[in-house]
């Protein structure tokens, strides 16, 4: 091979400059997002209450849109009762009734929403909660 | 059976169980209605035409008007620009009384009305124009009570409202609106707005929707009367056909749900 180390020495650092990304990016990227529930407002209540207005699936799956029939319920037709599938009835407000439960923002949205790169205008004017150090 | 019998009974049950196909489905809508989904708060207050009767005799002070403004603003969190008049968010406000009645000032008028301050606000009108210029429906009059709503979500900034409004009624955020505000005076119950949409009083929805009256009219002392304007019994309807009123610019045929006693 003509001019081998060269070639060699070039391909090293060709690698080198392609594989960056993946080291600069490293695990947070890939590290799986984990919301936390351990807010001092959840631990608070006895066990068998720590639930969300649906389930566990259906909040994963649905809350977004969850979030936008909410919306144009109190807004728009002026409901603000919530009436959920267990029976339990609540008051539909982000700021009143999902962020007093959920109170870590930070842990609990951002976690997947970074992770999804989607980005929410919910903030911009709803107020977030004050975090408290656990 | 003929053929003719035979028709009939066919006729008569194919009705039978049309009908109770419609009846069914009215009955199950309304059963699973009253087991999730929406309502309404119980506690709500409710009416067909929310009206505000401003009595103006009863605002003596600055401090009466101060009151009622700055009850309004701090329930929703109305920041407090200054440095750009252009800027400015106002909910509640007051004017001149040649500016609010403008085509009513004489100049024998009683010295005392012509220098009164007039507490103004969104007139809520029967006939809003800002909400037939709105493309996006972000503006829009509650068909239950009459509030013309604002849905933030919606509004795009355009503007249109701005110029259609008689009144003067709306605000444009030139800004963020939050750093105006000193986190300690925001009411964490409801939210700001965000650079870039057009906001005005809401007749305080969300007090309603809890059983509240609005801010204004629970500090005003008296001095402002909030009820149904369809309700012949309710309190504003009582005032009004005692009293003689007037309404701003009621030639432009927006039939305003805010009243002046003088």
């Amino acid at each position: 091979m003509y001019n081998g180390g060269k070639i060699i020495i070039g391909l090293i650092i060709f690698v080198g400059l392609i594989a960056l990304p993946f080291v600069f990016s490293g695990k947070g990227a890939s590290a799986k997002p984990e919301p936390k529930l351990d807010t001092p407002e959840i631990l608070k209540l006895p066990e068998t209450e720590r639930k969300c207005v649906e389930s566990k699936e259906y909040m994963k799956r649905e809350h977004m849109k969850l979030l936008n029939e909410w919306r144009d319920w109190v807004v728009r037709d002026g409901l603000t009762i919530y009436t959920s599938s267990s029976g339990k009835q609540y008051t539909m407000s982000l700021q009143n009734t999902c962020m007093k439960c959920h109170s870590n923002k930070t842990k609990f949205c951002d976690e997947c929403h970074n992770y999804t790169a989607v980005k929410p205008y919910c903030w911009d004017c709803h107020i977030k909660p004050k975090e408290k150090e656990l | 059976m003929d053929r003719r019998e035979f028709i009939k009974i066919a006729g008569i049950s194919s009705i039978f169980g049309l009908g109770g196909l419609t009846a069914f489905g009215t009955l199950k809508g309304k059963l699973e209605a009253s087991q999730t989904g929406p309502s309404q708060n119980p506690q709500a207050l409710k009416a067909k035409r929310w009206a505000l009767v401003i009595d103006t005799t009863k605002f003596k002070t600055e401090e009466d008007f101060k009151r009622c403004i700055d009850a309004c603003h701090k329930a929703h969190n109305v920041p407090h620009i200054t440095d750009n008049i252009k800027h400015e968010i106002k909910w509640m406000w007051t004017d001149t009384y040649e500016h609010v009645f403008p085509g009513v000032e004489d100049e024998y008028l009683a010295e005392k009305v012509k220098e009164m301050p007039m507490l103004v606000l969104c007139n809520h009108c029967d006939n809003p124009a800002c909400v037939r210029v709105c493309p996006t429906k972000a503006t829009f009059k509650r068909k239950s009570d009459g509030i013309v709503m604002m849905d933030m979500h919606r509004c795009i900034g355009c503007r249109f409202c701005m110029a259609a409004c008689p009144y003067g009624a709306r605000s444009f955020n030139y800004k963020d609106p939050r750093p105006y505000m000193k986190e300690e005076d925001m009411n964490p119950e409801f939210p700001t707005r965000m650079k870039g949409v057009v906001e005005k009083c809401t007749f305080c929805y969300e007090r309603l929707a809890k059983g509240l009256m609005p801010a204004c009219v629970e500090a005003s002392n008296g001095a402002l009367i909030f009820g149904d304007l369809e309700d012949p019994n309710s309190e504003v309807r009582k005032i009004l056909s005692e009293r003689h009123s007037y309404r701003r610019r009621p030639e432009l045929g927006t039939r305003p749900s805010v009243y002046y006693l003088f």
